[in-house]
């Protein structure tokens, strides 16, 4: 007993000495992670909406983009975007860019498929009654397709956007400031892995963890009627 | 100027040919319904004449506009033949009063107060102004179908389509549904119905067409066609479902 209270002190300073460096990580790797979802999300949009689409150069278009995508590493797209995109003298890509846009990239293959699955789930009866009351295809989209898909995509969404939150560690590799990276500093200075990378652990599981609660919230929310 | 002229309608599947060739003409105010075995090409028949169906050969002229011609909107000619389906499509994320507010409003051809001012209107026709807020979700079959009948008629249709609407209700909900149809029909709104109420067809169709095979094998007024009819297939058909 006597020792366990100086052990439990010791750690205590531990954590709170290591706190603000990993806070800031965090949040790089939240700001990352929200740019790169919205990005993500409207590059699956509109590719679903390409694969969809009546016209065959726009389904190819999203075919080869996906089966491109979903058939690489995260890592090698990682290194394509940031070291073979900038040795063209025409780009130039700080780290931070390169990560979300490849962050980006790589779940919207993923939406693409999602929202694909989504749109053809919704029975074509809607849209015919959508069509014979005048409305354009467009409009039949926006107001009667969309919003239903959503709502059983739900779930799928989440999935893809923990995965893509857990993507965003795979930066520190090209030097990205975010949480992963700012934890092996920590560790560097310390000598203490097993405490650091257990608390970057449990930082991970809670925003993912809420992550998950916002879901089904939304998913009550938005009752499939 | 008659409503509808279909003129040698042909409208293939793949290699199978569903409408080998029918050509007929309705009238303003005429109630025609079309009666033919399962698969007879009925349904095909009346999603053509909103082009849910692409036509494959031939004319549908509706309101003297051909619908065949891409030149012609068929957005626009679609807002004034409304259609009601045998599984209902209501829009199950809104609630009934959105469902029929929704074209209207969108299509810019009543302010969102007007449009819901009219809504109002077509659920006390249809006997349903309590349900407004409810969802699709909430009401039976025949509760469904009537208020698919009201958001057809919210965009003021010259014309309506009926697609077997009382193929999958209940039997004891078939009644209020088609009470609103005749309804409809007294005020002389152009009626087309595809369905299997030989009753209905009767009572309240000026016309009655038989399809069979991909031919409109005879077409007569009901008195004459259930009474007399002319052709052997018509007298096998009806010796079956009267």
């Amino acid at each position: 007993m006597q020792d366990f209270i100086p052990a439990l002190t010791e750690l205590y300073d531990k954590i709170k000495a290591a706190m603000p460096t990993l806070l800031d990580g965090l949040q790089v790797t939240l700001y990352i992670f929200a740019v790169a979802i919205v990005l993500g999300f409207l590059i699956g949009l509109v590719m679903a909406l390409f694969r969809l689409s009546p016209i065959k150069p726009l389904q190819w278009i999203s075919k080869i983009f996906v089966d491109a995508i979903r058939g690489t590493p995260f890592i090698v797209q990682l290194f394509f975007i940031y070291f073979g995109l900038n040795s063209l003298s025409f780009i130039s890509l700080d780290n931070t860019w390169a990560g979300i846009l490849t962050v980006a990239i790589n779940a919207g293959a993923y939406f693409a498929e999602i929202i694909r699955a989504g749109i053809q789930s919704i029975d074509k009866g809607q849209t015919e009654a959508a069509r014979s009351l005048g409305l354009d295809s467009t409009q039949n989209m926006r107001f009667v397709v969309l919003p239903q898909a959503f709502r059983r995509m739900l779930p799928t969404i989440t999935n893809q956007a923990i995965i893509s939150l857990k993507d965003t560690s795979l930066l520190s590799i090209i030097g990205v400031a975010d949480l992963t990276q700012r934890g092996r500093v920590v560790v560097s200075a310390t000598y203490d892995p097993f405490t650091i990378y257990l608390l970057l652990g449990i930082m991970y599981f809670v925003i993912i963890y809420l992550l998950s609660l916002l879901s089904s919230y939304l998913e009550r929310r938005f009752v499939l009627r | 100027m008659s409503m509808i002229r279909v003129e040698n309608l042909k409208k293939s599947f793949g290699d199978i040919e569903v409408l080998k060739d029918v050509s007929t003409v309705i009238e303003p105010s005429e109630v025609v319904c079309v009666i033919g075995p399962s698969g007879s090409g009925k349904s095909t028949f009346l999603r053509c004449l909103n082009r849910l169906e692409e036509i494959t050969d031939g004319h549908v002229f509706v309101n003297g506009q051909d619908i065949t011609d891409n030149k012609n909107n068929i957005n626009k000619i679609r807002q004034d033949v409304g259609m009601v389906f045998q599984q209902f499509n209501l829009f199950p994320h809104m609630t009934v009063l959105q469902n029929i507010t929704l074209a209207p409003v969108k299509l810019k051809k009543l302010s969102p107060a007007d449009a819901e001012k009219k809504a109002f209107a077509l659920l006390d026709k249809v006997g349903l102004r309590e349900k407004a807020k409810a969802y699709p979700g909430e009401l039976s079959g025949g509760q469904k179908q009537r208020v698919a009948i009201a958001r057809a008629l919210a965009m003021d249709p010259k014309i309506m389509l009926f697609d077997e609407p009382t193929s999958a209700l209940d039997p004891e909900m078939v009644g209020d549904v088609l009470d609103v149809m005749k309804d409809l029909a007294k005020e002389g709104m152009t009626m087309v119905v595809v369905t299997h109420e030989m009753g209905f067809a009767a009572e309240v169709g000026d016309r009655v067409i038989f399809i069979d095979g991909g031919y409109i094998v005879e077409e007569n007024v009901p008195k004459e066609l259930f009474g007399n009819p002319q052709h052997e297939r018509t007298k096998s058909f009806l010796s079956k479902v009267l």
